[in-house]
């Protein structure tokens, strides 16, 4: 019991910078889960987005010593850019061949923009300072990350904003017909290309928000594409096509890799945190396939 | 009002589905097109839409006039914006989506929230079983409210021409004659001109003024609803069959048909 007590507040600690890493998990899934529900693609460059977007913030600072600001500016509208390339010089010559070639082609945009980054700017980690304080701060008694707790609220706005959009508004009932059925959606006089470039466009412009955070807690380079990876457990966890879902699971794989890492990783030498959340995702595919709000096959009755 | 010229349709540059075929559909008139499964009835309506490019089909030859405007390389969009709506085959409504939700779908081209809000009521006077399932997920609606959805949400662009696809596939012969009903109705009263594909030549004919009938890709017989209807060739492959299982039936019967009509 003593033993319990004593632990709580380590506990306690991991569990809400966990969560808090979580939410932006979840950010960053939200344009994975957005490509997919418009096109059943699945964007295997996520992780590269979030890479690419924080290092063009990053590197606008240090090596071009722009402003804050307008480095974000940048980072925005290079992602910006980059979804809507993907539409007009990628999907639109794809139509109708099947989104096997899709995939592909995220795969190989994923190496361009690892290699473009490499050419223009180097393999050196270059950290993002921003305007919010380093030292921890208390909660409750706990010590957490500022950057952490401004990022889970960020995201927090974001994801909320973006369901709203998405049950709400006429844009949000036409991106959600193209989701559903895309030929139908055409018939509509809904144009799908315009749909699909507002996903792309979005995955980067979240995947950018995750990349400055990170930027700024453990600093920008080619690695930080690895986030790629933690998305997808997250999304599995979650169902491929849900919001909510992914909000979810980006909170259970922060919190549990956070745990798993604080407790383990001590005795292991660390790396749990990697493979931690793939244990998660097989758990998970194997209680509900779906994932928790996973949109299932309608079957009438 | 809607023309087409000599029209050939060619899917991954090589399968020649549409062989020829000319056709047209008067301002207020209920046109049916007839055939059997695989004749192209489907391809010819997509073609009208715009919307082979998603399946690799293309429009090779001839010409496709709506009201004095060439529409063959429009935009599936651009059609609907001058007054063309297609209820697809086998219904397709937005399974995900609300039945309201389908309806405003429908209205993406339009921008004047009112009049939106007084055509769904309007959708859910010719259909009154929708509105009491406004707010079910299209996907959990029986067949016959989903063809219902499928119309209405086809008129909530407020076209002035609906291609209806099939509209009679898999529905009870009850449910058949109310739709037929509403259809003819619409006609009437919203001033909506309609061409009908259907393999259901019995009740086609009775609401439509005229038929053509579409044999592998080209029209081999067309005429008055009446005079269709006494022919004999159309007495005994499309009404005599209509009673019968069609499916299956036809299929036997394949060989003689085509020799027949093409001789
Ligand atoms: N995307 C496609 N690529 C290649 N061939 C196609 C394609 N779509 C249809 N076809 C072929 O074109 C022919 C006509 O098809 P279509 O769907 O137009 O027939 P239909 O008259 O509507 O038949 P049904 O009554 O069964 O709906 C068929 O032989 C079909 O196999
Ligand atoms: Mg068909």
């Amino acid at each position: 019991m003593r033993f319990l007590l004593d632990e709580l507040p380590f506990f306690l600690e991991l569990l809400v910078s966990g969560l808090l890493i979580g939410m932006m998990y979840a950010l960053v899934a939200l344009g994975f889960v957005l490509i997919y529900k418009a096109s059943q693609a699945i964007n295997f460059a996520q992780g590269e987005f979030v890479m690419f977007g924080g290092f063009v913030v990053a590197a606008s600072m240090r090596y071009h010593g722009l402003s804050l600001v307008l480095s974000l500016a940048l980072g925005f509208g290079a992602m910006v850019v980059i979804g809507l390339l993907m539409e007009r010089l990628v999907l639109r010559p794809l139509t109708g061949r099947g989104v096997i070639a899709i995939i592909m082609a995220t795969i190989g945009l994923a190496s361009i923009l690892k290699g473009l980054l490499l050419l223009i700017w180097g393999p050196l980690s270059v950290n993002i300072p921003l305007p919010i304080r380093e030292e921890p701060v208390e909660i409750f008694t706990l010590l957490v990350k500022l950057v952490a707790v401004v990022g889970a609220i960020i995201s927090l706005v974001f994801l909320a904003g973006f369901s709203f959009l998405f049950l709400r508004s006429r844009l949000g009932i036409a991106l959600r017909a193209v989701a559903d059925n895309q030929t139908v959606a055409q018939l509509m006089g809904i144009d799908v290309r315009h749909y699909f470039a507002l996903t792309w466009v979005t995955a980067g412009v979240v995947a950018t928000i995750g990349g400055v955070m990170w930027g700024n807690m453990i600093g920008a380079d080619v690695h930080t594409a690895l986030i790629g990876l933690k998305v997808f457990p997250v999304v599995i966890l979650g169902g491929l096509t849900s919001v909510p879902g992914a909000v979810l699971g980006g909170l259970i794989v922060g919190a549990v890799e956070n745990l798993a890492a604080g407790y383990i990783d001590p005795f292991v030498g660390g790396g749990t945190k990697d493979f931690v959340p793939y244990i998660l995702m097989i758990l998970a595919l194997m209680v509900r396939p779906y994932g928790f709000f996973g949109e299932q096959v309608i079957e009438r009755v | 009002m809607l023309t087409l010229q000599n029209v050939e349709v060619i899917y991954s540059k090589v399968i020649l589905v549409i062989k020829g075929l000319t056709l047209e559909v008067p301002e207020g008139g209920i046109v049916t097109l007839l055939g059997a499964n695989g004749a192209g009835k489907s391809t010819t309506l997509k073609a009208i839409a715009g919307l082979l490019g998603a399946e690799r089909g293309e429009i090779t030859k001839g010409g496709i006039g709506f009201n004095g405007h060439r529409i063959n390389d429009r935009t599936p969009a651009e059609i609907v914006k001058l007054g063309i709506a297609l209820v697809p085959e086998g219904r397709q409504v937005f399974e995900h989506l609300t039945t309201e939700e389908n309806l405003l779908a429908g209205a993406h081209t339009r921008r004047n929230l009112a009049e939106i809000r007084r055509d769904i009521d309007l959708v859910y006077q010719y259909f009154p079983p929708l509105a009491a399932r406004r707010r079910i997920e299209a996907g959990y609606l029986s067949g016959g409210e989903q063809q219902m959805l499928a119309i209405g949400r086809a008129l909530m662009s407020r076209p002035k021409l609906m291609l209806l696809d099939e509209p009679s596939l898999g529905l009870a012969p009850m449910l058949v004659q109310e739709i037929f009903d509403i259809i003819a109705q619409l006609n009437q009263e919203e001033k909506v001109t309609v061409l009908l594909v259907e393999q259901n030549a019995a009740m086609a004919l009775t609401i439509a003024r005229y038929g053509y009938i579409l044999e592998n890709g080209r029209i081999v017989l067309d005429g008055t609803a009446a005079s269709l209807r006494d022919n004999e060739d159309v007495k005994e492959f499309y009404l005599g069959l209509s009673e019968v299982g069609r499916r299956s039936y036809r299929d036997v019967k394949h060989y003689r048909r085509r020799k027949r009509w093409l001789l």
